[in-house]
């Protein structure tokens, strides 16, 4: 049988002449994610928005969205979103916090259960009140911070300082440009999302350190290979790698995504985003050649793409 | 070096089946497993998210105990004053602080001496400790009792803990499987029942404290006058509890409390043929209510619950048997409900719902069919993906990564775990990522043959090589799993479970399982090239 070879063995691909262009557009990309999120804004869950979310199914064919919407407009609860969901007699209905502290909440699903009347499966119910609300967001913010810390040491203990840096500086740019899509395509934003946050932020990592594993290798092994010559060596070595296992975690995280039902299916959109296409451009274009800047193999002659970078220089 | 000694390989073998064998009860039925040790029968647990239920947030109401507690002071100052027949004017509540004005200068020192006595060592007499719960303080004719913040949050904890017990007996009165009541952090305490169709019943049990007094109606004034304000400090007004609303002014002072009730039933009363609760009091109750009812026969007295009159019926005749019942235009739910509350006891203070989130068992079972879905899928495309890139490798990867995942059922079982849906995305995404492990290693071993080495130096190179990857790159999500389950409730803590879980299986994997096959195919087959 003969098997598949996605990158050639002798591959020689010429990554570091792209940073030119990958660390403009990269900054252009954060830019326009932050952009996004303070002119669009994420969309915030009930989990840190608190309110109400009630996923409901008419036990009587396609659900009226009209009339459901009309009677519960009529409550007088403030912001009601109602949405079609999933098949056509299931929708789902967001309430907004109602003022008046917890237990203003469950009146309020009080009044909807009375509104929508019989004939209505409750799939699912979601209250959140107003203080489990901001300590869930303060979790997720608190959390992430954590996470970016304890790694940031770790890689800290087992890498040079400029590596965890490196690391670091190409992962929060994958955050954020996660965030800007979130905030493009409006998916909820709620704890899972925190969830997804971190995933992403964890499989970029492992792959920028499979990388750095490799450039850690051969600043040992070739003590006068020029800096980019090196990092070329060292991403090309370790490509066919990063191609393969992102096509199985893609595989997988497509699977959750088409088949995982309503309830996951944002949290594998974002981490389709995010582990697939923003992390593998990351640690390649970004984690990679960042470390030049960073000081790593300083000293070292300088390779091809600096000379053409003097040279231009008036 | 490569070879595995005989005892080595039977380790692996034996460990990584073993683990794999915790999974095992979770393919029985219920039945079977229960006939076993306790031991075997650890299991997996569906998240209310597959199986469906309640996951509600109460808060105890920490305010409340603070307040009662503070007037109560407030009530000892003015009785023990009383029967000093000491004067006083101004007995009032500030914050923690109660203050009281002492009229004559001469009655200062004997009014101290008084209600120093009211303090009490902090924990009760036997705790030993030197702290008391009051400190008692004069200025010129003012003394100041003030509730110290040790012996409120003292007031906190017993109070959280009480009801947390009288929770779960009102939960268990619905008769569901398994629900857990746990508590969380100072003042509140997480109630998950599974399997729960519709949560509106579990709150009403919850929410009502369900204090039952029995108390005699104040005639000296009536309702009318009361209700503009003229009461005096021993009643207050209170409202009948059915619509319209009418008041009642009703003595402060308790005759017996609910608390002394043994057991209490919904039935029907014989005559009207109406829902009526029927009560018992133990014995110290029942003596106390005979004495009160011989001594007000014709004067009504009244029921009340939660601050709201039930009833107020007239005494006709002393009520000796120490039973009794209540009528109050009950439904049969809700004299159901009242006999419940009343056998579980009252809460010692208001329970406020923070957080409700219901999945009914519709959307539980679509889910697990969605996740299993998804699962095979994932797992097929993963399998088929790796054969083709790296053909017989890619065989010895799949086994690798199926006793993986048979080694994470096996140590979510171990623990008992929760399987969420997202948790089962934890386990989706393993397969792809455990997969790298393997992946990792193959490259290396591909890149060590373009290198010149032989079959074998290259696969023992090979693996040696990869082995410190697998480490770092695993650690660093590891992190983030870790931190995830820290910060995360309910499902998103399913997720970081397996995910953390299935690291550490993928590393144990890519460091023996993996590399024990690879080597039992070497010394059999004794390969000049590597086939990958």
């Amino acid at each position: 049988m003969r098997l598949l070879r996605i990158v050639p063995d002798d591959t020689k691909f010429d990554f570091m002449r792209f940073r030119r262009i990958s660390f403009p557009i990269s900054a252009l990309a954060s830019i326009a994610a932050i952009a996004l999120y303070f002119f669009i804004g994420l969309n915030f869950g009930i989990d840190f928005k608190g309110g109400t979310l009630l996923e409901v199914r008419s036990l009587s064919g396609p659900a009226d969205l009209a009339k459901m919407r009309a009677s519960l407009t009529s409550l007088d609860l403030g912001d009601v979103q109602l949405q079609q969901f999933g098949g056509p007699t299931d929708v789902l209905i967001r309430i907004a916090e109602q003022p008046g502290g917890d237990a203003a909440q469950q009146a309020a699903v009080q009044k909807v259960r009375a509104a929508l009347g019989e004939g209505i499966d409750y799939r699912r119910v979601e209250v959140v009140g107003p203080r489990v609300s901001n300590e869930l967001l303060s979790y997720g913010v608190i959390g992430l911070g954590l996470a970016i810390f304890g790694i940031l040491i770790y890689l800290w203990f087992r890498f040079e300082w400029q590596f965890a840096l490196g690391a670091m500086l190409a992962n929060v740019h994958d955050l954020v440009l996660t965030l800007g899509f979130m905030a493009l395509f409006q998916i909820d934003f709620d704890i899972t999302s925190i969830a997804a946050l971190l995933t992403i932020l964890g499989y970029s990592l492992n792959d920028t350190v499979v990388i750095y594993d490799r450039i850690r290798e051969m600043l040992r092994r070739y003590k006068r290979m020029p800096m980019p010559d090196m990092l070329n060596a060292s991403i090309n070595s370790t490509l066919s790698r990063s191609i393969i296992t992102h096509v199985t975690t893609s595989l997988a995280l497509l699977a959750l995504y088409m088949f995982g039902g309503t309830a996951i299916h944002s949290f594998a959109a974002t981490m389709l985003f995010g582990v697939v296409l923003v992390g593998t451009y990351t640690s390649i274009f970004i984690a990679a050649p960042i470390l030049i800047y960073l000081g790593v193999g300083y000293g070292r002659e300088h390779g091809k793409g600096d000379d053409a970078e003097t040279k231009a220089r008036p | 070096m490569f070879y595995y000694t005989r005892w080595k390989a039977a380790a692996i073998v034996l460990s990584a089946f073993v683990v794999c064998m915790f999974a095992f009860p979770n393919l029985l039925p219920e039945k079977t497993v229960e006939s076993w040790p306790k031991w075997a029968q650890r299991h997996i647990v569906l998240g209310l998210d597959l199986q469906g239920g309640s996951h509600i947030l109460l808060e105890v109401d920490s305010n409340f105990v603070r307040r009662e507690q503070v007037e109560n002071v407030r009530d000892d100052v003015r009785r023990v004053l009383r029967e000093a027949r000491i004067g006083y004017t101004g007995l009032v509540v500030r914050g923690n602080t109660v203050e009281v004005r002492i009229r004559e200068n001469a009655s200062i020192e004997p009014a101290l001496v008084k209600l120093r006595e009211l303090s009490q060592p902090l924990g009760g007499i036997l705790a030993g400790s030197t702290q008391r719960n009051i400190d008692v303080s004069a200025d010129g004719n003012l003394i100041r009792l003030t509730v110290n913040e040790a012996a409120i949050q003292d007031r906190i904890r017993q109070s959280v803990e009480q009801s947390i017990q009288i929770i779960e007996r009102r939960v268990n009165e619905l008769g569901t499987v398994e629900p857990l009541i746990q508590r969380q952090g100072a003042d509140r305490v997480l109630v998950q029942v599974p399997g729960l169709q519709d949560p509106t019943r579990l709150k009403e049990l919850l929410g009502r404290t369900a204090k039952l007094d029995f108390r005699m109606v104040d005639s000296s004034i009536s309702p009318e006058q009361a209700v503009q304000g003229r009461v005096s400090a021993e009643s207050e007004v209170l409202y009948s509890s059915t619509a319209p609303k009418t008041p009642y002014v009703i003595e402060r002072r308790v005759l017996v409390s609910g608390s002394e009730l043994t057991d209490a039933q919904p039935g029907f009363d014989q005559r009207t043929n109406e829902p009526i609760v029927s009560f018992r009091f133990n014995s110290a109750g029942a003596r106390r209510f005979a004495q009160a009812t011989q001594e007000n026969v014709g004067r009504p007295f009244a029921i009340v619950l939660d601050n709201e009159v039930i009833s107020a019926p007239v005494i006709r005749e002393p009520i000796i048997g120490g039973s009794g019942q209540i009528s109050g235009s009950f439904t049969v739910q809700s004299a159901n409900d009242l006999a419940i509350l009343l056998r579980a006891g009252a809460l010692p203070a208001p329970l406020t719902i923070m957080e409700e989130r219901t999945v009914g068992p519709g959307l539980g079972q679509d889910s697990i069919e969605s996740g299993k879905m998804a699962s095979y899928i994932g797992a097929a495309l993963v399998v088929i993906f790796m054969i083709a890139t790296y053909g017989l490798f890619g065989v010895f990867a799949n086994i690798a990564v199926a006793i993986n995942v048979c080694m994470i059922f096996g140590v979510l079982s171990l623990l008992n775990a929760t399987l969420t849906l997202p948790g089962i995305a934890g386990i989706v995404l393993t397969v792809g990522i455990a997969v790298d492990s393997n992946v990792l290693i193959y490259e290396r071993i591909r890149e060590e043959v373009r290198a010149g080495r032989t079959a074998i130096n290259a696969i023992d190179a090979g693996f040696s090589r990869a082995l410190s990857t697998i480490l770092d790159s695993n650690i660093t999500t590891f992190i983030a799993a870790a931190v995830l389950f820290y910060i995360g409730t309910g499902p998103v803590r399913g997720f970081a479970v397996t995910l953390g879980i299935g690291i550490l299986t993928t590393v144990f994997t890519a460091f023996t399982v993996t590399r024990l096959i690879v080597a039992t195919w070497v010394r059999w087959r004794r390969p000049k090239h590597v086939p990958i």
